[in-house]
């Protein structure tokens, strides 16, 4: 008899732990419900009419029309190539480059100017996206840019009108976005460079393995893990495009749209500048179920592979 | 040897070509910036102006009050957003980290989730314009980058599970310490090595964000400096159009050119100027990052 109201203290005072504990997750978790949740199930806004004086998810239901719209349009096309290409060329330059310096960069013996190598390219990646433009801006202005008025005469050619001039900008843009990420991921790629153990080195050694072959078949192999994981997560991102890099860099101009439309800024002027809600959000619909689709997809391929490299 | 001493220099020089390539384009936006504007209009942005000014400087002391406005918006924003965001995060990693919570896993999963789909601007936007109406409020600069990234709760979560010495934990529990006091006490305490460095993104994140400030808000007095610089950016007449009246009809012209780069030096110098003191911070924070949560 004794025992029983014991047992209902304990469990009384459980229950009070955790309701403490509950009580902490409800800010995080009721932030994530209006900033995540609301917003996924909200996509459904893509088959509706937009009527606001029904409320804004109340609108009526019209099938697919939104999405009939969008997929006569040419621009359906050429959002959806442009962000698949220019993505894919991001992650395989952005890949080489950073390992080839990463690998470089842990050959280098002075420590001080390792350091500062380290620093300098990795100082783009801490700069917001309108400072890159303002950058490039300074570059390529059609009157005051440095590139019109003083490399362009320095080889004799003219002044090119680098902002109506759509043929330039996917090597701008690429070289941009290298410039402004390569950093990040040679850090993470340093990193894993080295952690690996010096042993394998010296055996390779012994056995008379120059650099390169040390390169192949030591490094390589140690890092692919890392590396299957960062592009991983970029492939999975692969439809979706960074925003900043299209829209502030080439300073929204119109006529630069064939090669600088990606889904994002497409979304973004539907939304916000031509207040075509439908389009909208049939892009934006179409680019968060393929986006899912896809990191699933990767995930379930590199799980096949090798389970340990996956991400979930 | 010597061939050891030619690898290192050939490898030396590649790093100096890229470190160069790098910091360059800053090297020009500083010298533009101090650039007298007829010699702009005549030769360009160059690294070595024919003749220097600070004419440009001069202009946005005295006469852009816009520009203070949007730092002090800029200051404001990052100090609140980021201790809210550690704070909100934080106590969200911490009740994820109890191995015996019953629903732990579907809490996790919940944040987790998040980072695999999203719903995209539309409908983000229609809920904070169109239901919240925080559009055209400091709330709208705030909210949107609270939780930026599930990715820091799961680095705060880890830490908390793997860094703190579960003894301790028992010991404070059995002294009858309660959940609030042993995460005030003893979870932030012993974790300000993570929580520096998810703060120091957030304080980044908070800086560098124009994104919220371009979709949600177009009252000018709101103005983060990044959405001015923005704004400038796109739009010159903006600079223009919002000079006081009597600088205009002084005859002096504006040195639109000049003072366009000169805003874009004073809102990268935060960065610029910090970036030595947390540089080591952050790629710390990186590495951390990059191993699997």
């Amino acid at each position: 008899m004794a025992m029983t109201p014991r047992l209902n203290q304990a469990a009384f005072r459980k229950l009070r732990k955790y309701k403490v504990l509950y009580f902490m997750l409800l800010p995080g978790v009721a932030y994530l419900l209006i900033n995540n949740y609301i917003p996924m199930f909200g996509i459904v806004i893509a088959f509706k009419e937009i009527d606001f004086s029904k409320g804004v998810f109340g609108g009526d239901w019209v099938g697919f029309r939104n999405f009939e719209y969008l997929f006569k349009t040419s621009e359906a096309y050429i959002i959806t190539r442009n962000t698949i290409l220019y993505n894919t060329v991001f992650i395989a330059l952005n890949l080489v480059i950073s390992v080839g310096l990463a690998i470089l960069l842990n050959e280098l013996k002075n420590k001080l100017l390792r350091r500062f190598y380290q620093s300098a390219i990795l100082l783009p990646y801490l700069i917001s996206t309108v400072i890159v433009g303002y950058l490039v801006f300074s570059l390529l202005s059609m009157e005051t840019g440095f590139v019109n008025n003083t490399i362009m005469p320095l080889f004799g050619k003219e002044a090119v009108m680098w902002y109506t001039e759509p043929k330039y900008w996917p090597v701008i843009l690429t070289i941009v976005n290298i410039w402004h990420s390569v950093g990040y991921l040679c850090i993470i790629y340093f990193a894993a460079v080295v952690g690996i153990d010096h042993e394998y080195y010296e055996a390779a050694k012994i056995d008379g393995a120059g650099k390169l072959k040390q390169v192949l078949h030591i490094t390589l192999p140690a890092l692919t893990p890392v590396i299957v994981i960062m592009t991983l997560l970029q492939i999975g991102r692969i439809f979706h495009a960074d925003f900043g890099l299209f829209y502030q860099v080439p300073l929204d101009s119109g006529p630069l749209l064939p090669t600088t439309n990606v889904l994002d800024t497409y979304v973004y002027r539907a939304l916000l500048k031509n207040g075509d809600i439908g389009m909208a959000s049939a892009a934006g619909f179409y680019q968060s179920i393929v986006g899912f689709v896809l990191i699933i997809f990767t995930n379930y391929v590199v799980k096949k592979i090798n389970p340990d490299n996956s991400l979930f | 040897m010597r061939s050891n001493k030619v690898e290192q220099s050939i490898i030396n020089v590649i790093f100096a070509l890229i470190s160069g390539f790098c910091l360059i384009p800053f090297l020009l936006l500083v010298s533009a910036s101090f650039t007298d504007e007829m010699v702009i209009i005549r030769e360009g942005y160059s690294f070595l102006p024919s003749q220097y000014s600070l004419e440009s400087y001069k202009f946005i002391f005295e006469k852009s009050s816009d520009i203070f406005n949007a730092y002090g918006i800029s200051f404001l924003v990052t100090t609140v957003g980021t201790i809210a965001s550690l704070a909100i995060m934080t106590l969200l990693a911490y009740p994820l980290s109890k191995r015996d919570l019953p629903f732990r896993g579907f809490f996790s999963f919940l944040v987790f989730f998040t980072m695999l789909f999203n719903g995209g601007l539309v409908p983000t936007y229609l809920i904070y314009a169109n239901v919240f109406n925080i559009d055209n409020t400091l709330l709208a600069l705030i909210v949107p980058g609270l939780l930026v990234s599930a990715f820091y709760v799961i680095l705060l979560r880890t830490f908390f599970t793997v860094s703190i010495p579960g003894a301790v934990l028992e010991s404070a529990h059995i002294d009858g310490a309660g959940e609030f006091r042993i995460f005030f006490q003893m979870i932030l305490p012993l974790s300000l090595p993570v929580i520096a460095t998810v703060g120091l993104f957030q304080v980044i994140n908070y800086w560098n964000d124009w994104f919220n400030g371009l979709i949600y808000v177009s009252d000018s007095k709101l103005y983060s400096i990044q959405v001015l610089l923005n704004t400038i950016l796109l739009n010159v007449q903006y600079l223009l159009e919002n000079v006081e009246y009597s600088t205009r009809v002084e005859g002096a012209a504006i040195p639109t050119q000049g003072v366009r780069i000169a805003i874009a030096v004073i809102g990268v110098l935060p960065i610029l100027i910090a970036y030595p003191f947390f540089q080591r911070f952050f790629v710390k924070g990186l590495t951390v990052g990059a191993i699997k949560g």
